[in-house]
């Protein structure tokens, strides 16, 4: 079975995440304190607050995954576990998929699925509630699938800094412009079909590329 | 064929024949160059809207072709090198990220000054701006990711990769700002520039944008000539070729 090396990285890297309770609430923490940021910076005003709420939650959750990228690959970088998955008679594609998923489920997923809180607190419009959560979902996977190749480039880097921000970020654009999108459209009334297609289908085409690209550059990190 | 594959993939072949190469192809870049730029500025006819100001046209479109132009020759040299290998494509990736860079900046920084007559304003977030902004960021993570790796054989295949990751995106991106300038559409900005122009407006155009790709292929292969002394400093060949010319 090709499975087996996806199986048995998923149930390690998923009990590792939940034997780490601080690193999984991390995300959401920081979407909290942004979210008190945001009316104490611009304004209390709800009615002002919901016309920059669609673009406010896609922004926040995006610097969201970016901040947990680093916490993809390298700890098993730093105490040679990669190492060891690497030399697996395994294909490295399914695994290092698996590690992705996990991210995605630790962080992504729990953003998507408390969004339509987040969107009260901002006064997101209730007909943003449910697209927000759709986009959310597909989206941040999008952004743990790009995120995985810029931190898998960048692992053997002592110092990386804004290193991996500035070379993930171009790639981020498009989700972020098509994720507000979203939102915007069912807020205004409009079908969100188009969008939401347009993300699914980013999803698919990344689905099956990046775990191939991310996989070629840890070879590279790793073997050098 | 195949022997002709490898004297081109060779650093020592292309820095004896590009020596060659480089005065003519500077001198031609120099004639189109000075020869448009005068024609360009000096005796193309006023735009009717624009005035004079039009005339940055002759530095923005040339700089704008080569900032994109630039960013696939560097891709297609960084998938030659990580599929073939070869290290004269590695090093015309790592030479070529620099140049576009630059011109990307160029164009985005004439297109600033260029705005400010027409549409009142440096800088607006259009969908072409947007876009070419986006492109100077790509290229900054190629340079940086390059310049961040201390192992010269990891760092140019890591940018590599960063390059042709980029390539799949770039329509992606382009496509995406496109909807997002469609969507936020402000209707009281447009583009003034005349989709066709007059012929006497357009042939120190044609001049100039020849003249910019000859620029661009002498500025590359000057840095390609010196990343290749840079890179082979301690094989023979290099040792010799500069102590029998001191010896001369």
């Amino acid at each position: 079975m090709t499975n087996t090396g996806f199986v048995a990285i998923f149930r390690r890297d998923l009990l590792l995440a939940i034997r780490h309770r601080g690193d999984l609430s991390n995300p959401i923490i920081f979407f909290f304190i942004i979210i008190v940021l945001v009316p104490l910076g611009l304004t209390p005003e709800s009615s002002r607050l919901s016309e920059i709420a669609p673009g406010m939650l896609w922004i926040i959750a995006l610097l969201a995954s970016l901040l947990s990228l680093n916490s993809m690959f390298q700890d098993d970088y730093n105490d040679g576990t990669l190492e060891q998955i690497m030399i697996l008679p395994q294909p490295l594609y399914f695994m290092v998929l698996a590690k992705i998923v996990v991210h995605w489920m630790v962080t992504g997923l729990p953003l998507s699925l408390l969004a339509p809180v987040f969107g009260m607190m901002l006064s997101l419009p209730e007909p943003g509630y449910l697209p927000l959560m759709l986009s959310l979902l597909m989206g941040t996977a999008t952004l743990s699938l790009l995120g995985a190749i810029g931190s898998a480039l960048t692992l053997p880097l002592d110092k990386e800094g804004l290193l991996l921000p500035l070379i993930v970020m171009p790639f981020y654009m498009p989700i972020l412009i098509f994720g507000s999108g979203t939102v915007q459209f069912a807020i205004d009334g409009l079908s969100i079909l188009s969008p939401l297609a347009v993300m699914g289908s980013l999803l698919a085409l990344f689905l099956f590329v990046a775990p191939y690209i991310a996989a070629g550059a840890l070879r590279l990190s790793v073997e050098g | 064929m195949w022997q002709w594959f490898h004297k081109l993939g060779s650093p020592r072949w292309f820095y004896q024949t590009s020596g060659k190469w480089l005065p003519w192809l500077s001198f031609l870049a120099l004639v189109f160059i000075s020869l448009g730029l005068v024609w360009g500025l000096g005796f193309a006819p006023q735009d009717a809207k624009q005035g004079n100001s039009f005339r940055i046209i002759y530095i923005h479109v040339p700089s704008s072709f080569l900032a994109l132009v630039g960013y696939y020759i560097m891709a297609i040299a960084g998938a030659i090198s990580i599929i073939w290998k070869i290290k004269l494509a590695d090093m015309v990736m790592v030479s070529a990220a620099p140049i576009g860079a630059s011109f990307t900046f160029i164009a985005l920084l004439t297109g600033a000054i260029w705005g400010k007559p027409t549409w009142g304003t440096y800088w607006i977030w259009d969908a072409r701006i947007t876009s070419m902004l986006i492109l100077l960021f790509l290229y900054f993570g190629v340079i940086v990711l390059q310049k961040a790796y201390s192992r010269q054989g990891l760092a140019s295949r890591a940018a590599a990769y960063l390059a042709l990751v980029g390539t799949v995106n770039i329509p992606i991106i382009y496509k995406s700002v496109d909807w997002w300038y469609t969507l936020h559409q402000p209707a009281t900005i447009k583009f003034t520039e005349a989709p066709s122009m007059h012929p006497d407006m357009f042939q120190p155009l044609l001049l100039m944008i020849v003249g910019f790709y000859l620029f661009y292929a002498a500025v590359l292969i000057f840095k390609i000539r010196v990343e290749i002394l840079h890179r082979e400093r301690r094989t023979s060949w290099v040792q010799d070729y500069f102590f029998s010319k001191k010896n001369k």
